[in-house]
């Protein structure tokens, strides 16, 4: 039964412009939005309101998959629990050894350096704590987005690791969420360095989770299955020497100048339910080289979001 | 039947939509997921032409810029597109039969993903793969239950 009077009802050519027209108005505001998300600068703050205004909807589509964990989670038994506390206590206690000798080498470096009087300062500033809320991972686009952003500290380029390897850098700044390219996203390229013979390249992201590409090494390079990849300290963005993954499979073929190598990341990106925002020591020698970040899109902010002093240490 | 706002149901229906779209899948399912903002969008456009109108397709369009991270205005255009598309057809393809009508809802979502492929190339970003077509298949296919299921929230006119 149709209710008349409503404005839904009214006939549709007959007040206001034609749809013709209003479609046009919206087609030219669709574009000036796509020039300036290109070119402008204003865009940066726009976006950063838009993805404040969307937050709510990235929490509600990530509630199904948060509320089945916290089920999860509740209804682990004792000994599931108990179990998982042994390992984790056996874990902690092989990382306190690694620790030492690690703390160990770091004085020796120190001496070798000739910088006893003053060690450095530790290379990671700050680091937090984020969650992921959503995770985008088609062939196209390889994005996550984490809890935190903006008026928790976290700014552009930052690096993002988990617990195995380097995850990404944030790409996009919201005051509540960060946007996070991963390094297998096909626009992302990491400077990396093999660790069994220094030798640097770039690694680029293949668009499938699980899978990096290195694009740039000459069929003579000496490089095989099972090297591991450490990012170079080149690029401005990620420190020297955060594991980046491990070389998977390398073919030659004897037409062709570069080797195809693949690598499969070491950080569990699929899985990963939280990462860790990384914020680094300039004065440390293997921070980021402060060269200009590669941002994966062609805009840099001229003035970066509001955000808070980072004044803690 | 709710008649009283279907303004209120035109939004909310297409928010739910929303959330669908973008909730995350894994990749293999998320190839063949239709695009149910688009779909919802065009139902609307349809059935109710002056309830959303184009400010719901450029809106959703909008919306799915910013949670997708993609270009701003790229979807808004496309999205915008189709939904003019459905505004100025919708007498034709509201008296059609229902196969005939997802024949049409194919088309409108091709022409909403090639609108796509072209931006994304004019922005620099030619990456292109078959498997974003498949979404506009299973978008044809789900047309008859989307009737189904939106049709309950309003009476025809």
């Amino acid at each position: 039964m149709a209710v008349f009077g409503t404005e839904v009802d009214r006939p549709l050519y007959g007040r206001g412009p034609s749809p013709g027209l209003r479609f046009t108005g919206y087609a030219v505001l669709a574009v000036v939005l796509m020039y300036y998300d290109r070119h402008g600068h204003w865009e940066q703050r726009l976006r950063y309101a838009l993805q404040a205004a969307t937050y709510p909807v990235q929490v509600v589509v990530n509630s199904p998959s948060a509320g089945w964990r916290a089920l999860k989670e509740n209804f682990q038994s004792r000994e599931q629990l108990r179990a998982e506390n042994e390992r984790l206590r056996a874990h902690e206690r092989e990382l306190e050894l690694e620790l030492m000798r690690e703390a160990a080498l770091e004085q020796e470096n120190a001496e070798l350096r000739q910088l006893h009087a003053s060690l450095l300062p530790p290379l990671i500033k700050r680091s937090l704590l984020a969650e992921v809320i959503s995770v985008e991972t088609d062939p196209l686009r390889q994005r996550i987005v984490v809890n935190k952003g903006a008026r928790d500290g976290v700014s552009l380029n930052q690096a993002v690791v988990d617990g195995n390897g380097v995850v990404g850098q944030v790409a996009r700044l919201g005051p509540w969420s960060a946007e996070v390219i991963l390094v297998t996203d096909p626009e992302h390229a990491i400077p990396v360095e093999i660790t069994r013979n220094s030798l640097r390249s770039i690694a680029v992201g293949s668009g499938s989770s699980g899978e990096l590409l290195l694009p740039y090494l000459a069929i003579n390079s000496d490089v095989k299955s099972g090297d591991l990849l450490v990012s170079s300290g080149l690029g401005g963005v990620f420190p020297a020497g955060l594991p980046v993954a491990r070389i998977s499979g390398v073919r030659r073929e004897s037409n062709q100048l570069l080797a195809q190598v693949r690598a499969q990341p070491l950080a569990n990106i699929e899985r990963d339910r939280e990462v860790i925002l990384l914020e680094f020591e300039p004065k440390h020698p293997d921070a980021p080289a402060p060269n200009p970040p590669i941002a994966p899109t062609p805009t840099t902010p001229a003035k970066p979001p509001p955000k808070i002093p980072d004044n803690d240490e | 039947m709710s008649d009283r706002n279907p303004r209120l149901i035109i939004w909310l229906t297409a928010s739910i939509a929303l959330v669908l779209t973008v909730l995350p899948l894994p990749s293999w399912l998320a190839i063949a997921r239709p695009n149910f903002l688009v779909i919802s969008v065009l139902y609307w456009s349809i059935m109710i032409p002056r309830g959303g109108g184009l400010l719901l397709g450029f809106a959703g369009g909008v919306a799915l810029d910013v949670l997708q991270g993609t270009l701003l205005g790229e979807h808004a255009l496309a999205l915008a597109f189709v939904t003019y598309l459905a505004i100025r057809l919708h007498l034709l393809v509201r008296a059609k039969p229902l196969f005939e009508q997802s024949l049409f809802v194919f088309a409108a979502l091709m022409v909403y993903e090639f609108l796509l492929w072209v931006i994304d190339g004019w922005s620099g970003h030619p990456l292109s793969i078959p498997t974003r077509w498949v979404h506009t298949l299973t978008g044809g296919l789900i047309w008859p239950v989307v009737v189904g299921l939106l049709g309950r929230f309003h009476s025809t006119r």
